[in-house]
């Protein structure tokens, strides 16, 4: 599943960042890279970005680039 | 020449705090060359041997953002002799990202470990002594708050210029990459500095197309090159760039493991947390940022900016311009000069400074809300609707702001990161009605639509649909197509606000309005006196016969489709360049009635003769939306950094003022024409 999937609450672990050029970068360069553990925190009141924490601390970014990144339960 | 100290960090990890105190009041603020990122420099306290130059705040030395690329140049051209690397101790492993970057570059770097106290408020402990030997960097424990460890820091930092040495340890990456790295440094070695061959090394891995370009590579080399990554890449079954972030953060997880001790187990909750769980609720965040964003705007623009701008307009109204009135009546100065002096410079100059305590306690609270950490809450709970039209989140302050007055509004849009979208919310902020325009609206609804309240409120509702229509048609446009920027942004922990720092923001903000008002706006305003005042042999004249209702004349005919071709109404559009509220004085003036207040029943009377209702709403939807006042389009110079865009901003404002307006008048008449 994608990480746009996940519910809040859920701790996933990230098997591949896709996507490409700036949008994968940034998010790589965020800390969410491959083998890494992320909370899915909440999900912003109009239904989109998402909350997550990752490396301790908190970062949002939108259900579009999170679909990007792979991960399982 | 002084010695360089640049200072580097990420976003948040307090970089500003620990700039404001090693440079004191010596900063200097301004641009960087051709871009709206701020570059702020400044001299060590009390020692003119260094200077200090605060880089952008960023997260990692990737190509692709603006912040990033204006940092890489500097380290990479600018040579300076030390970085001092602001590293947030709450945040370690992500600060240390951009520090093992950093040490790459060749350059000395020196880690200023902040926000020690909050640590160990939290019970984690990190081992310094072994932080500092992995990284082969010094580090010096720091905190901006109690000032902790910034005379050790100046001290260190001192000596290590003077001495010139200390390069880090650079990361070590996994065999088969650091293989690749090696046939890669053999074939550039000799068109890079060795200092910086490890950085453009990886560089060059990555595939980052502007250090490429740079090195300007032989066909062969080049080739060379993208054999060796590709079959990398084959092996490990991922992307170059991957493949170095992903290593980059094992190395510094193996560090971490090593000196770092979290109390907090992951996934529990921080008082951070706590506060975010109420205010970015599903239910409650919605009605906490309205209830927050009015408080903000009734005190700024409301309750106390309004009992300023009395004062204000007394102050250059009865006490300046009356007393130098007096004043050079009584030393003989003839009588145009000092109409120049007080109804021109003086009366123009205060008009414009009346909204300086609005703005300043506008910036005050807008620098509040972003160093406690509201502001990007702000961005997160907004984005879901302005991302529709092609904006951020954050223009939703501006826009708020551009109620009250454009310029502020225009300068709040600093705090959007992404230039596409910044320079969309300059050139849309002032479609929202500010406070000058609505002595305009009041005039035209009391002689018009005396009964009719919705007149007035809806310039509001035109006003925002104008700013959707027009961002989802330019976001169509060329300069403004493509992807939308990615929305990836730390949530950074909430902490009490900084009231040094908050101030000087504010102060930042408040004097490059202040100056422009004593420059640019002072010499428009005299013109514009000249113009209305003279004739074309200089000679001094009522409004009527002077150059400016000779101007008035000549392009009267343009407005005429509009329904508003009278010389009168369109002089009354040129003063309005100056600020939107003159055009109410110029009514008074080419009328012959002086200065008079919008509610003056001769006033109205008198407007009568230049419209009908239909022309008089397109008088008021072009005065909406045509050009800004002069100190708007000053601000939107600023802020776009670029003649070209200000134009271009300046022509799609009055392009959308003149074809709504005709719009208006040519259907208003065919609809309802028949009656009037």
């Amino acid at each position: 599943m994608n990480l746009g999937e996940a519910r809040p609450g859920e701790m996933v672990t990230v098997r591949k960042v896709g996507g490409e050029g700036a949008t994968m970068r940034r998010i790589m360069d965020m800390g969410i890279t491959k083998g890494c553990k992320v909370i899915v925190r909440k999900v912003a009141p109009l239904g989109d970005p998402i909350e997550i924490t990752v490396r301790g601390y908190e970062l949002s970014l939108r259900k579009s680039e999170a679909s990007n990144i792979l991960v399982e339960a | 020449m002084p010695h360089t100290i640049a200072l580097a960090g990420n976003p948040n990890s307090g970089k500003t705090s620990i700039f404001n105190e090693l440079t004191g009041s010596t900063q200097y603020v301004g641009n960087w060359p051709g871009v709206t990122v701020e570059k702020k420099e400044g001299y060590l306290k009390g020692d003119k041997r260094h200077v200090v130059v605060d880089l952008p705040g960023i997260y990692s030395l990737s190509p692709y953002t603006l912040e990033e690329v204006v940092t890489r140049d500097f380290l990479l051209d600018g040579k300076p002799d030390l970085i001092i690397n602001v590293v947030d101790a709450t945040n370690l492993e992500r600060n240390l990202y951009l520090t093992t970057q950093l040490v790459e570059t060749g350059i000395p770097v020196l880690i200023a470990l902040n926000m020690m106290d909050v640590l160990e408020r939290n019970g984690d402990i990190i081992q310094v002594q072994v932080l500092s030997e992995a990284l082969g960097c010094p580090i010096i424990e720091t905190s901006a708050v109690s000032r902790a460890g910034l005379k050790d820091l100046v001290k260190t930092a001192v000596h290590m210029v003077d001495k010139a040495e200390g390069s880090g340890k650079v990361a070590k990456f996994s065999t088969p990459v650091e293989k690749a790295l090696l046939q890669i440094e053999h074939l550039i070695a000799t068109l890079v500095p060795p200092d910086t061959l490890r950085w453009f090394t990886i560089k060059v891995f990555e595939h980052d197309e502007k250090v490429m370009q740079r090195l300007n590579l032989s066909d062969q080399a080049a080739h060379q090159i993208a054999t060796i990554i590709e079959s990398v890449e084959k092996s490990m079954d991922d992307s170059a760039e991957s493949l170095i972030t992903n290593d980059r953060y094992e190395y510094l997880t193996g560090i971490t493991a090593a000196c770092h001790k979290k109390a907090r187990k992951m996934g529990t909750l921080s008082v951070s947390d706590k506060i975010d769980r109420v205010v970015t609720n599903r239910w409650l965040a919605l009605p906490i940022f309205f209830a927050v964003m009015w408080g903000v705007y009734f005190i700024a623009i409301q309750s106390v900016g309004d009992l300023f701008i009395g004062w204000i307009e007394w102050f250059f109204g009865d006490l300046i311009g009356a007393n130098i009135a007096l004043g050079l009546e009584a030393i003989g100065t003839s009588a145009w000069l000092v109409g120049l002096v007080v109804d021109g410079i003086i009366a123009g100059v205060g008009s414009v400074l009346t909204f300086v305590p609005q703005m300043m306690i506008l910036f005050f609270f807008l620098a509040l809300m972003e160093d406690c950490g509201y502001m990007a809450r702000v961005a997160f709970i907004m984005d879901r609707i302005f991302r529709k039209f092609g904006l951020s989140g954050k223009s939703f302050i501006p826009m708020l702001i551009g109620t009250g007055c454009s310029v502020p509004a225009i300068m709040a849009s600093r705090t959007i990161e992404n230039q596409r979208d910044r320079r969309m919310t300059v050139m849309l902020t002032p479609f929202i009605p500010c406070g000058a325009k609505l002595p305009v609206f009041a005039l035209l609804v009391g002689a018009f639509f005396p009964n009719s309240a919705w007149i007035a409120s809806s310039m509001y509702l035109v006003g925002i649909l104008a700013v959707i229509v027009s961002g989802i048609v330019l976001k169509k446009t060329k300069a403004f197509a493509g992807d939308p920027a990615p929305f990836v942004m730390e949530l950074p922990s909430y902490h009490m606000p900084r009231m040094k720092g908050v101030l000087i923001h504010m102060w930042d903000r408040g004097k490059q309005f202040i100056k422009k008002a004593g420059t640019i706006i002072a010499v428009a305003s005299a013109a514009i006196w000249i113009l209305q005042s003279s004739s074309w042999s200089l000679q001094l004249v009522d409004t009527q016969d002077s150059i400016l209702a000779s101007i008035g004349r000549l392009i009267a005919p343009i407005f005429t489709p509009l329904g508003f071709g009278s010389w009168e109404v369109a002089v009354a559009t040129i003063t309005g360049l100056l600020a939107k509220e003159t055009i109410v004085a110029t009514f008074g003036i080419v009328l012959g009635l002086g200065n008079v207040a919008e509610g003056d029943p001769t006033l109205l009377a008198s407007v009568g003769a230049f419209f009908n209702p239909i022309s008089a709403y397109s008088f008021m939807i072009f005065t909406l939306f045509a050009a800004p006042c002069a100190a708007a389009i000053g601000a939107t110079r600023r802020e776009m950094q670029s003649a070209k865009w200000t134009w271009a901003a300046i022509l799609f404002q009055t392009g959308v003022a003149y074809t709504a307006a005709l719009v208006v008048y040519q259907v208003g008449m065919l609809l309802f024409g028949r009656g009037l």
